[in-house]
């Protein structure tokens, strides 16, 4: 059996940034099953769907999942009602993560808004190698800057407003950073336009890119086909589920255009 | 403990629950939570003759208690169905009911010929998908396309053959009827009921279809009055489906005439919906001291 739905202890809670919270979760079977890139799907009280929310990072050794997630619509606002010491029903690890291979290897990390916590595994995998651009809207919306540097990554924080770091989008700070310095692989995860900008950067340059894509989701384990997203196929065009082929796919598989 | 067999069309289901076509693929991603073989059977994701793309996406738009999809029938084609899918799910000890959909009624008739030949159990005509530009649920809403396609469909299938009908017509009962006299061996309802969701910022469409087919809890009110109405009409056995959470909506739809249930939107909350629901109705029919399971159907004392 692959899949678990595991019933587990909500040990932390924290509202990192307005509307932004971060949970660590007690979900021992998952925690053990999980790898960088991968994600969970959230029961939250009477809705038909569960909620999938990408892991922050997890501890094999403690058993927990560490989930940081931004509320969007009504099922992330009943999420951000639980608390410390309420029970969370999860099921997962789900879908494809991210592959890693070679910590020596220089990554570019890019990420943009809440699709910057997923990232957070990779720069520890790659740490003092790893350069993680990470964009906001503005400083106080800017998360998990600590942890990247805690994991020995060198961070450039961008904003659109200027409040911090780079006044400007990731894509135009991660142009200047790949003229500059170079690198051996990307990763992203964020709003598509940024990601579609870093894809074509890394495409153009034959830079080895992974996106981590994300699309309206309906069973979380790829059985009714709702998420999917356009990816190049043997005979065109295809439809592929973000849930199980991705959410991470190679830049180059994904069709931008559609 | 009861005999939870059920027989319809002269197959016999272990129990009365079957996986819903669409919400369960060919039941692979299921088995990774339990073994399939617990189910009475799985309806596959319906199948055309060639390979669909589907629709665009986004494909699902949550609602009040449900949800809408517009998936469109993206499905990898009859060729791969039978050689990849089928013999996979044939090795699971449950029963395969293939749901079928096609463009024109030759396109049925092909499909349901090649997989004549095939182990499947039972065909399921999908003459009611809300999706699909040409056919689908443009065959299941007149009495005359519904009898016309379904014994064009019996003359050259060699399988049972259950016609899946859709809520979106005036008189469900005379539609029934229509594939009763046409030579149905049982009708599975309902399919999806056509709906629309709008962002008020954008104005626009949450689905890129601009309109889907509602499941989930919300249609099970509605579903239960149709299978009702079907059961009093025809003599043929009726699978009740739309919106079945829990084992005592299993129950009712038995009650209301289903000698079998199809689960499917739950299973996207609890995905162990089917296994809870086939223990609950277990349970169910030990405390009422019944010798079978079926002796439930169509009980409901009207008024």
């Amino acid at each position: 059996m692959r899949y678990t739905q595991e019933t587990g202890e909500i040990l932390q809670k924290k509202e990192i940034a307005p509307g932004i919270y971060d949970i660590t979760v007690n979900l021992p079977k998952i925690a053990k099953a999980a790898s960088v890139g991968q994600f969970v799907n959230i029961y939250c009280g009477g809705f038909t769907l569960r909620r999938p929310i990408s892991l922050c990072g997890f501890d094999q050794k403690l058993g927990t999942v560490r989930l940081v997630f931004e509320v969007r619509g009504e099922g992330t606002k009943c999420l951000a009602e639980y608390s410390a010491g309420d029970m969370l029903d999860v099921v997962g690890p789900l879908g494809h993560g991210f592959s890693m291979t070679d910590s020596a290897k220089k990554a570019v990390i890019v990420g943009g808004g809440i699709g910057t916590p997923p990232l957070l595994p990779v720069a520890e995998f790659y740490r003092q190698n790893a350069v993680v651009i990470t964009g906001f809207r503005t400083a106080s919306a800017a998360i998990l800057q600590q942890d990247f540097a805690a994991a020995g990554a060198k961070t450039i924080l961008c904003t659109d407003d200027g409040s911090a770091g780079y006044h400007g989008f990731t894509t135009q700070a991660f142009e200047e950073y790949l003229n500059e310095k170079g690198c051996d692989i990307i990763y992203t995860c964020g709003p598509r336009a940024m990601m579609k900008g870093v894809a074509k950067l890394a495409l153009e340059r034959g830079i080895d890119c992974q996106v981590s894509l994300e699309e309206r989701m309906g069973c979380g384990v790829g059985a009714c086909m709702c998420c999917v997203c356009a990816t190049k196929g043997k005979k065109g065009m295809q439809y592929s589920r973000v849930c199980l082929n991705g959410p991470v796919f190679s830049a180059s598989e994904v069709d931008w255009d559609v | 403990m009861s005999d939870m067999s059920v027989t319809i069309c002269g197959v016999t289901l272990k129990n009365p629950v079957i996986a819903a076509s669409g919400t369960f693929g060919y039941g692979m991603e299921y088995n990774e939570f339990y073994p399939i073989s617990r189910l009475g059977g799985v309806s596959c994701k319906g199948t055309t003759l060639k390979e669909r793309l589907g629709n665009p996406p986004p494909r699902i738009a949550e609602t009040c208690a449900g949800i809408l999809n517009s998936v469109g029938l993206q499905n990898p084609g009859l060729d791969s169905f039978i050689s990849t899918y089928l013999p996979w799910l044939k090795k699971q000890d449950t029963a395969v009911i293939a749901n079928i959909a096609g463009s024109t009624v030759e396109e049925y008739c092909e499909i349901a010929e090649r997989l004549s030949g095939t182990d499947v159990d039972i065909i399921e005509l999908n003459i009611s998908c809300p999706n699909v530009k040409q056919g689908g649920v443009s065959f299941g809403t007149s009495c005359e396309s519904v009898a016309k396609v379904t014994s064009e469909v019996k003359k050259r299938s060699a399988k049972p053959v259950m016609v899946k009908l859709t809520p979106n017509v005036t008189d469900i009962g005379d539609i029934a009827k229509a594939a009763e006299d046409a030579g149905a061996d049982a009708l599975s309802l309902i399919n999806t009921i056509t709906g629309m969701r709008i962002d008020i910022k954008t104005r626009r469409p949450v689905l890129r279809n601009n309109t889907g087919g509602l499941s989930g809890p919300a249609v099970f009110p509605v579903a239960v009055r149709m299978v009702h109405e079907v059961y009093k009409r025809v003599n043929i056995p009726v699978v009740g489906m739309g919106g079945i959470t829990k084992w005592e909506d299993a129950a009712e739809m038995m009650i209301a005439g289903a000698s079998a249930v199809q689960v499917g939107t739950a299973n996207f909350r609890d995905p162990f919906a089917c296994i809870r629901i086939i223990e609950g109705l277990e349970r169910f029919a030990a405390s009422l001291g019944l010798k079978s399971i079926a002796e439930l159907t169509g009980t409901v004392l009207e008024w």
